[in-house]
């Protein structure tokens, strides 16, 4: 028998003091409350902080640059040579060859754990895969340096450096299969069955349901997904900093065989401080125009992202 | 497994209260269906089914059926929830094959093709044996592409999608209401007119069958009405086989009935079974098996 819920009386004989709460369970619940608020509080002053101080230091550097200075040759911070350009071609041709070697795998998997793995498969294989986002971004930078770079470019590429973009934008790309992978079997999943049944009822294969009815209808979602596999791509800095641009320079170049440097490269140089960097120029507070640069390109991306999410959605 | 009757012997479970049914249910299957193929020799069959069980694994979810579907009628199987009407329906146009562990006995025979052997391929079953669903489901696609998706499979020429489309909409009773919005959303139609766009979807293929499962249960009765309106119609170019939950629905639109019914082994396991099969005039009227009576005029099910 359970102990009776209540000791005071049920029915007939009730008084107002029988169904009032205590002092001591309202201080509870109040500060229970208060607790959860100042929490959440904590992260939004956490990021109004970042803001600020990511923010005031792109100032220092905005309002003092020679602005000649950031079109020049290259990425050269100590001699105050800040050429923009080096370092976003580099972060977008890191980034669009991760998306290449991610978007095609990445769906590839989703479209076979969620259209065509057996349930039993796709309880082991979908761990696995996440599996692979878990491994730690500096050892894939190891990685590209000691297996991609020597075993496989090299084979194709006589002149290629040590460190280059190719072999880096792979290994980033790498990271982002499980991401990309993950969200857009989410996607898939989602889509009804009740759209698979009309398409194999009007006589189509799996493969033409799949492609002409299941991938369509999971678009919003594989946009999303490949807009957060984008961000992340761009954002990744351990993978770049160890197989291109490792040194804090970086000389203008295309060449995707040869090193260069990306915004999150350049600014984990910066950061790491070599007492050249402080108090040198401007160099130091190129890291917080960086910043603030890198920032507002991921948050337009995750603003396109959702602009694009919604019109699609809104179409059907 | 020990309790699975053999697809090739007659069941033996006559008990007293079932000796009424074990004759009836002999009735139905296999030779001794003569007396009801007799006045309907002249119709010609387009499913011949026998001793079919379907099972989902190990569990037997439908019991030896054995009955005939003639062309351009109107067929319909009701029976109370669970008794594998559905399952059944899905068995004519192999849509089981999509279910994990689903596996069909016996013979369903279309048009002297054997559709349970290897070598027949489910797709291009499910091209001449067309199917619409419980809950509408268009393609989250504009209005013609929903009707064209099929057609395109099939081959159809680029030239001949619009009058396939119009063609389509204009016998499922769409045409009029979606002509000038052709190219919006499907999804902005109402449930009726999303279903008659899955009738019009399902007949653009030009299907020889239409199977339709439940094809009302999601609507309004004014949208219920105009789908009936419509079944009645489409028979003269299509035969249909259709699922309800609605027996009225059944006495109205139906040429012929099916009776479906479902008992539980002492495993609990629910196994449903063909209990009567007859013009639907004389079922609703003149019921053989007390299972039917009792079910039509609402004291089960």
């Amino acid at each position: 028998m359970a102990p009776p819920m209540s000791t005071t009386p049920h029915g007939p004989g009730l008084k107002v003091t029988d169904l009032r709460t205590s002092v001591r369970r309202r201080a509870w619940s109040a500060g229970a409350r208060w607790a959860f608020a100042l929490a959440a509080l904590a992260t939004v002053l956490v990021s109004a902080l970042i803001i600020w101080t990511v923010a005031s230091g792109a100032w220092t550097f905005i309002s003092q640059v020679a602005f000649d200075n950031l079109t020049e040759i290259g990425w050269f911070p100590r001699r105050g040579l800040f050429d923009l350009s080096t370092l976003l071609v580099n972060s977008v041709q890191i980034s669009v060859i991760a998306m290449l070697v991610a978007v095609p795998s990445g769906f590839g998997a989703a479209i076979y754990l969620s259209e065509y793995a057996h349930p039993k498969v796709r309880k082991v294989m979908k761990p696995t895969l996440e599996l692979l986002a878990s491994v730690p971004s500096v050892v894939l930078g190891v990685f590209a340096i000691s297996f991609i770079t020597p075993s496989i470019l090299t084979n194709f590429f006589d002149d290629i450096n040590f460190f280059n973009k190719l072999a880096a934008g792979i290994a980033v790309g790498l990271l982002v299969i499980p991401l990309i992978a993950s969200i857009a079997e989410d996607a898939l999943r989602a889509v009804p069955v009740a759209l698979r049944e009309a398409s194999s009822g009007l006589g189509a294969r799996k493969v033409t349901t799949s492609i002409r009815v299941v991938l369509p209808a999971a678009m919003s979602g594989l946009m999303a997904a490949i807009i957060v596999g984008f961000s992340r791509a761009i954002g990744e800095t351990m993978v770049v900093t160890i197989a291109s641009g490792g040194g804090d320079t970086s000389l203008f170049n295309l060449a995707l065989t040869e090193s260069g440097g990306t915004f999150t490269s350049a600014m984990a140089a910066l950061g790491l401080g070599t007492d050249q960097v402080a108090g040198n120029n401007l160099a130091f507070q190129s890291l917080y125009f960086l910043g603030a640069l890198l920032f507002a390109i991921t948050l337009v991306l995750n603003m396109l992202g959702d602009l694009i999410v919604r019109r699609l959605q809104n179409k059907y | 497994m020990t309790q699975e009757p053999d697809a090739t012997v007659p069941e033996v479970t006559v008990t007293a209260e079932t000796a009424a049914s074990q004759h009836t249910r002999i009735d139905v299957s296999g030779a001794a269906a003569a007396p009801m193929a007799a006045n309907r020799a002249d119709t010609q069959t387009v499913f011949h089914c026998d001793g079919v069980h379907v099972y989902y694994a190990d569990f037997l979810a439908l019991r030896n059926v054995s009955l005939n579907i003639a062309a351009h009628e109107v067929t319909a199987f009701i029976g109370p929830s669970g008794c594998g009407k559905t399952t059944f329906l899905r068995c004519f146009n192999r849509m089981n094959d999509l279910i994990e562990g689903a596996r069909v006995e016996g013979s369903i025979n279309y048009h002297g093709v054997e559709l349970y052997q290897d070598e027949v391929d489910p797709v291009e079953v499910r091209r001449r044996v067309g199917m619409v669903f419980q809950k509408p489901n268009p393609f989250p696609k504009s209005i013609y592409d929903n009707i064209a998706y099929g057609p395109r499979l099939a081959g159809a020429k680029r030239s001949e999608l619009d009058d396939i489309v119009e063609r389509s909409l204009t016998r499922a009773a769409l045409w009029d209401e979606v002509r000038d919005r052709l190219k919006t959303s499907a999804y902005g139609l109402s449930g009726g007119q999303q279903q008659r766009l899955c009738i019009a979807r399902a007949i653009a293929v030009q299907p020889d069958v239409v199977l339709m499962d439940e094809p009302c249960s999601a609507l309004d009765p004014i949208a219920t009405g105009r789908i009936e309106e419509l079944i009645a119609e489409l028979k003269t170019e299509y035969t249909i086989i259709i699922v309800t939950h609605n027996m009225q629905q059944a006495a109205r639109i139906s040429d012929m009935t099916a009776f479906f019914s479902v008992q539980a082994n002492e495993m609990g396991q629910r196994t449903g079974e063909l209990v009567e099969y007859a013009p639907t005039s004389l079922i609703f009227t003149n019921p053989d098996d007390p299972r039917t009576e009792a079910y039509i005029t609402g004291r089960v099910g």
